[in-house]
């Protein structure tokens, strides 16, 4: 595994802010190149952390989630709580 | 339709409660320039846009919105744990303790309720998106007005990021607005209602009367 749980959060959280910041710029510059890339970079590297913490640690949201046996979405943590 | 991601856009790890604090920091969950009013401000205004660039804006920006609604919960949340009643007296957090404990509801720091009256949804995109950029400004100016407040790093670092984050909005309103008036008349923006009134093709625009009720 290449992160601890804390750090491939970390991660996650940086990287979906890039998609967040360039899906926001790309809204008013549909025609930016070098966006367009950055873009795709990023939300590549966050589908497949997204992907990586889900079958690591819990899933983060529905998409990514492997449930077996129990329903670990509602048990684990949630964000707000300290430690979330 | 919208899926929850479990997680905040910016971590919150408070060490410190500090309940005097939290009475503050409330009022950008639910004070007059809070982000339940931006979330709800541009998600309504969406409807009414013409245009659909501008309505991936209202749409996107309205959704990063509930994520700083939700921020800004968890930094009130942490800083009223394990409150001593004697801590909850001398902070003065006593008068929302008796309505809520220390569950969260949106109100803003003098203690008003959360409303709708706070934010308009025209249905004039020039008019809400001239709205928008205020309401970026007016945040913008409490979170400068918090931070003057809060000495605490684990406090500041999520502040200092979502004040950051009314600037990026700001400018994207601005963009928005220039699109907006880039589909009208340019002598006249406000020659009639694109969201509204009957619009000439472009090319006939000198010669319209107009809409907007006024004498041409």
């Amino acid at each position: 595994m290449r992160y601890q749980k804390k750090e491939l959060l970390n991660y996650i959280n940086v990287v979906s802010f890039a998609v967040v910041e360039a899906n926001l710029y790309l809204d008013t510059h549909p025609n930016d190149e070098a966006a367009i890339e950055y873009f795709n970079n990023y939300q590549r590297a966050r589908n497949q952390a997204l992907r990586e913490y889900a079958n690591a640690f819990g899933p983060l949201n529905l998409d990514t989630a492997v449930i077996n046996r129990e329903f670990i979405w509602a048990d684990q943590s949630w964000p707000w709580q300290l430690e979330g | 339709m919208w899926y929850y991601e479990k997680r905040l856009e910016f971590p919150v790890k408070i060490k410190t409660p500090d309940a005097s604090l939290a009475q503050t920091i409330i009022t950008q969950l639910g004070g007059p320039d809070g982000e339940l009013g931006a979330s709800m401000r541009y998600l309504s205004q969406r409807y009414a846009m013409p245009y659909n660039n501008v309505c991936g804006v209202l749409t996107d920006i309205g959704t990063e919105e509930l994520a700083h609604m939700e921020i800004v919960s968890a930094i009130v949340h942490q800083l009223t744990r394990n409150l001593s009643m004697k801590e909850i007296k001398e902070s003065g957090f006593d008068k929302y303790y008796v309505d809520h404990t220390t569950g969260i509801w949106p109100q803003s720091a003098g203690g008003e309720a959360f409303t709708a009256k706070f934010f308009q949804s025209t249905g004039d995109p020039i008019t809400d998106l001239t709205e928008d950029l205020a309401a970026e400004q007016k945040a913008r100016t409490t979170y400068d007005n918090l931070l003057r407040l809060i000495e605490d790093p684990d406090v500041r670092e999520p502040i200092k990021f979502l004040r950051q984050r009314e600037l990026v909005h700001f400018q994207r309103f601005g963009e928005s607005l220039r699109i907006v008036q880039d589909h009208l008349d340019s002598r006249n923006f406000y020659a009639f209602n694109p969201a509204f009134d009957k619009q000439e093709s472009g090319n006939n625009m000198q010669n319209r009367k107009g809409n907007c009720g006024c004498k041409s």
